[in-house]
């Protein structure tokens, strides 16, 4: 590796097929722009906040004696079809860079829009969901870590929101096309991470009271 | 790197009448992607002073605030981490006085406790990696070659953050309701039950914002190393302090979440009800320990691996040769991090954990001393088959090799369970840790401003006063704290704010306390030098002590815009090319450092591809901007509304915070975040 290069030479590859030798883009190009790697570490961040709630969660249940959740296993149904709309928000997110990439200005308005509607609909149902438990932040301590593990997520949603709004203003404004939209991309992939949190934030929520029944609401 | 999806030139496949419109308009609009020239910039051309133009702060109030060169901020860091060193010492010099003779009245218990509370917190926190981060980020550009930082205004976030949270967690000090429980704050003790003042909020809530400051901070290093580096500095090419803060900086943004959720939940427990180290309802205390020392026992190491960075990047300069063993310490940098991540339960082994994990983390423990004495090893090699030159940096990196296998060889004492189940919060912990952390991060750190201090200021600074303050500090030092290891050994608990006559401990006591006053005399004639060299030090030149990086290849202090042209690297020591014999380096190829890409159409700065620096892309870096500062200054007062419970307040700041993040976002022409002219539908 330290081996002598050829100074005058660059030797990145691949090379785009009608990029002449030598020419470098100038400015936030895509995946070589600094935010796109600034958006990595703050990923990086905070999926280790998330890890860390979802520790004391079952850090927490692990010493518990008594029965987990307190009020019985948490309800499946509304839970999973939220899952599904926040995932196919990511779709939709992803979907608009695609369409700015082909100049259709119109319709990556509209899939953006769409993504923005649906993270609203997530937020919505969340919102029910909380408003229907029989406990709140402090009743308990199952619900002290409900709340403030979804509510970290809320939070992070509505940032997102936030995020994709700005991003459907400057698509609508024009600002974008295939050869810049670093911008798109870097939200998208905040969004996308927002999402696959979800994910993990469900399963231990949800799902895993139901893997360790035996020990917190044994079947009668 | 594989898919560069976006394509610098226009996709001509598609022609309508908007199109070509827009194709005209963008003509006279900025360009996406050039070939840069060669080419080579004089010092005093005219070309020379319009890069002096482009990229100086223009002086006054405003660009006092809204300044982000890293060489302005990294001074900032020095010098605000060194103040907050001398107000840790003066409240431990207080208490030392105190401690001095038993049966002390100076202090009530009370004031004992927010002494050694922020003694702790301002060294550790306030001091120690924020020095570090001084160093880095006034030298990272430089010793890679680069104009900036990756993220300039980053950069300036991340000071501001510092300086006001610094300000935060000393704001309740004057009303004698700092923060008492201790700077590792252990819950219940914490808890509301047992301390129902504002002491633990102002500590919890500053945390949260410190952590902000840490984490940009080091998103900034990560990426710059990735990215920024000068064309042929491939990663074997780095110098060892840039490994040392990258892998602090990759630490931190594991290990910062941590310390942030524990008090921010600790906050919630205080002030929302929540319950999650509350016993009576299920919570659990040692939920704080562990989410406290998966943090901590990784900050120990952000804290020394930079310092010993700078040993071994320094040391060797003096030694007239190239450190030893540059991979393995390279790797064992590494190591000492990722090994780092699983020793946390060591801090915790009396609190009754399972004989398993105290097994594994014992182990774990002892198995860190690897890493650490190849490093150690490395260093000896380097003074024992070099020339050594025994300048003033000389002695403060020598002195600290020694201190480090003083406190490194307690540290693996106490890895043993049954020894800590001993000794464990008793004052050989004390002398453990101040060894480890004196020695490994005070003394390369006033070695490094020895060593730097004619680059940052183009002065020299004094030999006789340097070797009197090295050998006052050294000796102050180890007669300051080696007795603490007896007196922990007399079984003397620590964080007592004074003990009977008839224990024994009068006589360790006493010389502890003339020690530390030793040290600290050694410490002002460290300041006095400072200050008589900086007014009359000799001019340096630009490399007084012939080092082979570089930072000392530009002039000092270096200009604005750091290097004129890029320069590109054919070797680990660019300045002793020739000299001598350079592994790997086979054809003759040299660094080019007075010839390379010109990068002046406005801000520019090269990136580079992350593992060979390849050239990848030209930057459009940001000018001087005042959102950073707003954008700390809301993040602060938001903080303070929620210390207050000024809920409304909290808000509307909140709200502050969101609009300089948005303008700060907002997609700019200069930085050619967006298209010249506005893009128009293809569609039909």
């Amino acid at each position: 590796m330290s081996d002598a290069v050829n100074l005058q030479r660059s030797s990145r590859e691949p090379r785009e097929p009608d990029e002449p030798a030598g020419v470098l883009p100038i400015g936030s190009a895509g995946e070589r722009s600094g935010g796109w790697w600034g958006c990595l570490t703050l990923v990086l961040t905070e999926g280790a906040l998330f890890g860390y709630l979802i520790f004391s969660y079952l850090y927490l249940a692990s010493q518990n004696a008594q029965h987990w959740p307190p009020e019985g296993l948490p309800k499946l149904t509304l839970g999973v079809v939220n899952t599904v709309i926040l995932l196919t928000s990511s779709v939709f997110v992803w979907l608009c860079e695609r369409c700015v990439r082909r100049r259709r200005v119109r319709w990556a308005v509209a899939s953006m829009a769409t993504g923005v509607v649906l993270g609203i609909v997530f937020m919505g149902i969340q919102l029910a969901e909380w408003h229907d438990h029989p406990y709140g932040l402090t009743t308990h301590l199952y619900g002290s870590l409900y709340f403030t593990i979804t509510g970290f997520h809320m939070a992070h949603v509505a940032v997102g929101i936030v995020v994709l709004l700005l991003l459907l203003i400057w698509t609508a404004l024009g600002y974008f096309d295939e050869r810049r939209c670093a911008a798109l991309k870097i939200g998208g992939l905040y969004w996308h991470f927002v999402d696959i949190v979800w994910l993990f934030i469900f399963s231990t929520l949800y799902l895993t009271p139901y893997l360790f029944q035996e020990w917190s609401w044994p079947r009668t | 790197m594989s898919d560069h999806a976006d394509a610098p030139s226009s996709g001509a496949s598609s022609s309508s009448a908007a199109e070509a419109e827009t194709a005209a308009a963008a003509a006279h609009a900025p360009r996406l992607a050039r070939r840069p020239r060669r080419g080579r910039v004089p010092p005093g051309s005219a070309d020379e002073k319009r890069l002096r133009e482009i990229w100086e702060t223009p002086p006054g109030w405003r660009g006092w605030l809204s300044s982000v060169d890293h060489k302005t901020i990294g001074l900032r860091y020095l010098v605000t981490a060194f103040v907050f060193l001398l107000m840790g010492g003066v409240e431990a010099l207080i208490m030392r006085v105190q401690l001095a003779r038993p049966n002390a009245t100076v202090l009530t218990p009370e004031q004992y406790n927010q002494l050694f509370t922020m003694h702790g917190v301002t060294m550790i926190f306030l001091y120690a990696l924020p020095v570090l981060s001084g160093f880095s980020n006034y030298l990272w550009p430089l010793v890679l070659g680069s104009r900036d930082m990756a993220f300039p205004r980053l950069n300036a976030l991340s000071y501001w953050i510092f300086l006001f949270a610094g300000i935060f967690l000393y704001a309740s000090f004057p009303t004698g309701q700092a923060p008492d429980a201790g700077w590792f704050n252990y819950a219940p003790l914490s808890g509301l039950e047992y301390s129902t003042g504002p002491n633990i909020d102002v500590y919890a809530l500053g945390m949260v914002l410190l952590g902000i400051s840490t984490t940009v901070g080091s998103m900034n290093f990560v990426v710059t190393l990735l990215r920024m580096r000068a064309p042929g500095m491939s990663l074997d090419r780095v110098p060892v302090l840039v490994w040392g803060t990258l892998t602090a900086s990759a630490g931190n943004l594991l290990a910062v979440p941590s310390v942030s959720l524990a008090f921010f939940l600790l906050w919630m427990d205080r002030r929302i009800g929540t319950h999650f180290f509350d016993v009576l309802n299920g919570g659990r205390p040692l939920l704080w320990q562990h989410l406290f020392w998966i943090f901590a026992h990784p900050w120990v190491y952000a804290v020394v691996l930079p310092a010993m960075g700078i040993v071994s990047d320094a040391l060797p300069v003096f030694c007239r040769r190239p450190l030893v063993g540059y991979g393995p310490v390279a790797l064992a940098t590494v190591a000492t991090m990722a090994i780092g991540f699983v020793v946390w339960i060591h801090h915790m082994f009396a609190t009754g954990i399972p004989a398993l994990a105290l097994s594994f983390f014992g182990a774990a423990s002892m198995v860190i001393a690897i890493p650490s004495a190849v490093a150690t090893f490395a260093w000896i090699a380097t003074i024992w088959t070099g020339r050594p030159v025994f300048r003033v940096p000389f002695l403060f990196f020598a002195g600290f090799v020694f201190l480090f296998v003083v406190g490194g060889v307690s540290g693996v004492l106490t890895a043993a369970v049954p020894f800590d189940w001993q000794l464990t919060d008793t004052y050989f912990i004390v002398a453990h840790l101040h060894y480890v952390l004196l020695g490994i991060n005070v003394f390369p750190v006033i070695g490094g401003i020895y060593f730097w201090f004619p680059k940052f200021t183009g002065k020299m600074m004094s030999e006789r006063l340097g070797k009197l303050g090295f050998w006052v500090m050294f000796a102050g030092f180890n007669i300051g704290f080696f007795p603490m290891h007896i007196a922990g050994l007399l079984g003397m608990p620590r964080r007592i704010y004074t003990y009977p006559a008839d224990m024994g401990w009068d006589t360790v006591n006493l010389v502890t306390s003339l020690g530390s006053f030793l040290f600290a005399f050694g410490i002002l004639i460290f300041i006095v030098d400072l200050a008589v060299s900086l007014k009359r030090g000799k001019p340096a030149g630009n490399n007084p002590w012939d080092a082979p990086s570089l930072e000392w290849a530009v002039s000092s202090p270096p200009p604005p815009y750091n290097f004129a042209v890029v320069p590109t690297l054919a070797s680990r020591h660019p300045l002793w090319e020739g000299r001598i014999e350079e592994p790997g380096n086979a054809g003759n190829v040299r660094s080019q450092i007075d010839e390379g890409y010109l990068l002046a159409e406005g801000r520019e700065a090269l990136g580079t591809t992350a593992l060979e620096a390849n050239p990848d892309v030209i930057l459009k870096m940001p000018g001087d901007s005042c959102a950073p500062f707003f954008l700390a200054l809301f993040a602060a007062l938001f903080f303070a509304a929620l210390a207050l419970a000024a809920w409304p307040f909290a808000g509307a700041m909140l709200a502050g915070c969101a609009v300089s993040i948005i303008v700060w976002l907002w997609p700019e022409r200069e930085l050619i975040q967006r298209e010249p002219v506005a893009v128009h539908d293809a569609g039909g």
